[in-house]
């Protein structure tokens, strides 16, 4: 029953991640997307997702250290990266996002700082997660089609 | 990811859809891509709004609706909104993460027809095809709405300014047509136009903003005719390629719909009025038909093409009185008499045939130049050849040109004989020559005789129209009280009455009538009609003694007030020119 295991896994991992606020209704709009035509979609999308992200969070950084003061520059880039998780439904990110925005808008350069720190943190562990349950669901196989938790 | 084009889509709408889909976000365009592909849609990406630009103007008719993000690096999405809006007028979706009231309020002030927010949903994409399904039906429904909106303004207005603008000193023809009236009510365009009618701002085409534009098409050639060379031919500050596109697109469907409507429209007893609407091009000026009510006058004219024999009989009461039958031949050409036959591109406006006074030198020599709309009636003229005259917009440089003007080019020794001597400008009939050999309708006009060459007045009858098409129909013999007669010159005529009854047709037949087009037993209201007057005695104006033009002294100030009204409504509101023959003219037969 190592398969039956797999998926169990698999799916609690999927549940605790909603739980957890990483992710929200918008990655079970990705999985209903997903069929015979493209069958790893979900993933190709959260790969995706992921490395676009990774080049708006040096944007920012960047930004953040050459010219902090140009807080709608940094609204800019923010606003980029919280379109982008919105894509995933990637939750925490993205409210990070919005928080940091808040911060730009009151010029609150500490604030960005530190939201900015925790946004980088955010999106780092959810891409560990999402990367281990996509290995697992690989495990599972490929007839494992996404369904939702029942419970 | 080419989309390919319509018509290689069989399955009902709205599968196949083209989409395209603008985001700078990779993870979202690929998203939305397999979105849409599960809508059935066709879908192209680009993630650069440039390129997407470049996409559409390349492939112009390769896509159904756009869908674009706000955000953008290279080129905000409002500009690009706008930029689609005009230039290619698809429907635009608006997409963004942020979704302040301010930001859709905006999106909704450029033009986009929704704003999503992200993340998108699919059953929100599933429906755009409505977008693109309601732009078409705003379309058909703006274009014909405009036109019949036109109309009812036209009338509306008609009867409240005519009196305004009625000069009735009359001193010359070109009064009538009151300049400093007409651009007042340019500027006040907006509030009669129908706000149900506009759909969405755009440049209001006053009369005068459509004869520029229907001169420079007549100039460039109807058939060559492009937004881009009528626009620089226009030469108007502030007018867009994208205004004169979508001008010249309802103008040839306007010019489609009445050469429809036209060819089914017959009347035998009326004077009808054959638009060939095909070449159109420069003819948007109302014409009026002007109907002679008086019993007895026969003479209908009705010309199509170019060669028009027209013959005018005179009224049977006054039969005695005008013996002879005017022909017109309208040599040349252009010369298309033609009440309200929207043809050929060089149909002259005529608006609106009026019983003018003898005119004035406006018509010798004049050439193409515009005539001034004078249509005086002068019912007090006893046996006074009512002159009518139509008032002509400005006029193109095409060739075609009032009547009279026809007949000042007209180098037939016989017209000039008619009327000449009078110092009064012969009474102008009718107008608008149309260059093009396909004017077919009817050639309403009020002879005038331009030419004050010869000296013989009496011989009056001798204006030839000749057009091309010898489908005219001069049909001197009937005669028909409804029908009006052309009122020939007839030598020593001195007491012609006005026989003419002008009428305004309706340049632009609205469509499925909704102006109602009389028949024949209608005198009063017949658009349709054009009657033919020709004052061919021009010297029995003379003798009838009105110095001018502009006698409005009709029994019926109303109709003539409506008239006039009308026509210049039709000049000035219409931006297209859709005319129509609302008032009752007829009754101002002048004749008794």
């Amino acid at each position: 029953m190592e398969y039956s295991n797999l998926r169990r896994q698999a799916a609690y991992m999927k549940k605790s991640l909603f739980d957890q606020g990483y992710l929200d209704e918008q990655f079970y709009q990705l999985e209903e997307l997903q069929d015979d035509v493209s069958p790893n979609f979900v993933e190709e999308v959260v790969t995706l997702f992921f490395r676009d992200s990774a080049r708006l969070i040096s944007n920012i950084e960047q930004a953040l250290d050459k010219c902090p003061q140009e807080f709608s520059k940094l609204n800019a880039y923010v606003h980029q990266l919280k379109g982008s998780s919105s894509s995933i439904g990637a939750s925490r990110v993205k409210n990070e996002c919005t928080l940091f925005r808040q911060y730009c808008d009151e010029e609150n350069l500490e604030g960005c700082l530190k939201s900015f720190q925790k946004m980088k943190r955010e999106h780092a562990v959810l891409r560990q997660k999402l990367e281990s349950y996509f290995q697992l669901l690989r495990q599972v196989g490929p007839a494992e089609k996404a369904t939702r938790p029942s419970m | 990811m080419a989309n390919p084009p319509a018509s290689t889509r069989t399955e009902a709408f709205p599968v196949g859809l083209r989409v395209l889909v603008v985001d700078d976000d990779p993870t979202w365009l690929k998203i939305l891509e397999k979105m849409l592909r599960k809508c059935s849609y066709e879908v192209t990406t680009c993630g650069l709004a440039r390129v997407a630009l470049e996409m559409l103007r390349e492939r112009k008719d390769h896509f159904d609706i756009v869908i674009s993000d706000v955000n953008m690096p290279d080129m905000d999405g409002f500009k690009l909104l706008e930029h689609v809006g005009l230039e290619m007028d698809l429907p635009v979706i608006m997409m963004s993460i942020d979704g302040e009231t301010s930001r859709v309020m905006k999106g909704v002030q450029h033009g986009a027809c929704d704003y999503l927010l992200k993340p998108v949903r699919m059953k929100e994409l599933r429906n755009i095809w409505q977008h693109v399904y309601r732009k078409k039906m705003h379309e058909v429904k703006e274009i014909e709405g405009h036109y019949i909106n036109e109309d009812i303004q036209i009338m509306k207005i008609g009867s409240d300014d005519f009196e305004d603008r009625h000069v009735s000193s009359g001193a010359d023809i070109n009064y009538v047509r009151k300049r400093k009236d007409v651009d007042n009510k340019e500027h006040s365009d907006q509030e009669f136009s129908d706000p149900a009618t506009v759909k969405k701002a755009r440049v209001v085409w006053s009369v005068d903003l459509h004869q520029k534009f229907v001169n420079a098409v007549n100039q460039i050639g109807f058939d060559k005719v492009g937004p881009k060379k009528i626009l620089d031919l226009m030469n108007i500050p502030g007018l867009t390629r994208e205004n004169v596109a979508s001008h010249l697109q309802k103008y040839r469907l306007y010019l489609s719909r009445l050469q429809k409507q036209n060819e089914g429209r017959t009347s035998s007893g009326n004077l009808q009025s054959d638009f060939s609407s095909k070449d159109v091009a420069g003819n948007f000026d109302v014409l009026s038909s002007t109907q002679m009510q008086p019993s007895g006058v026969s003479s209908k004219f009705i010309c199509t093409g170019q060669k028009i024999q027209a013959q005018g009989i005179i009224p049977d009461d006054h039969a005695d009185d005008f013996k002879s039958s005017l022909s017109l031949q309208v040599t040349g050409s252009k010369q298309a008499l033609v009440g309200d036959i929207p043809d050929s591109q060089g149909v002259i406006s005529v608006s609106r045939l009026g019983i003018l006074l003898p005119f004035k030198d406006m018509i010798p020599d004049a050439g193409k130049k515009s005539l001034e709309p004078a249509i005086s009636r002068n019912q007090s003229w006893s046996g006074s050849i009512p002159v009518m005259q139509f008032m002509q917009h400005p006029r193109h440089d095409h060739e075609c040109c009032c009547l009279i003007e026809a007949y000042s080019c007209l180098p037939k020794p016989d017209q000039e004989q008619v009327f000449d001597h009078f110092d009064t400008p012969p009474s102008v009939i009718s107008n608008t020559c149309n260059t093009e050999n396909d004017i077919s309708g009817l050639l309403e006009f009020k002879l005038v005789h331009t030419n004050h060459r010869s000296s013989d007045t009496k011989t009056a009858s001798q204006l030839s129209c000749m057009t091309d098409t010898t489908s005219a129909q001069v049909d001197s013999g009937s005669s028909n009280t409804q029908d009006y007669g052309v009122a020939f010159g007839i030598d020593g005529l001195t007491n012609i009455k006005d026989y003419y009854h002008t009428q305004t047709s309706s340049y632009l037949t609205p469509p499925s009538g909704e102006l109602s087009l009389k028949n024949e037993t209608d005198l009063v209201s017949s658009p349709e009609d054009l009657q033919f007057c020709s004052p061919q005695g021009i010297g029995s104006f003379e003798n009838v003694g009105f110095n001018s033009m502009e006698i409005f002294q009709y029994d019926d100030s109303t109709s003539v007030t409506e008239v006039h009204s009308n026509w210049y409504d039709g000049l000035e509101f219409n931006s297209d020119y859709l005319y129509d023959s609302v008032d009752p003219v007829i009754d101002e037969c002048l004749f008794a």
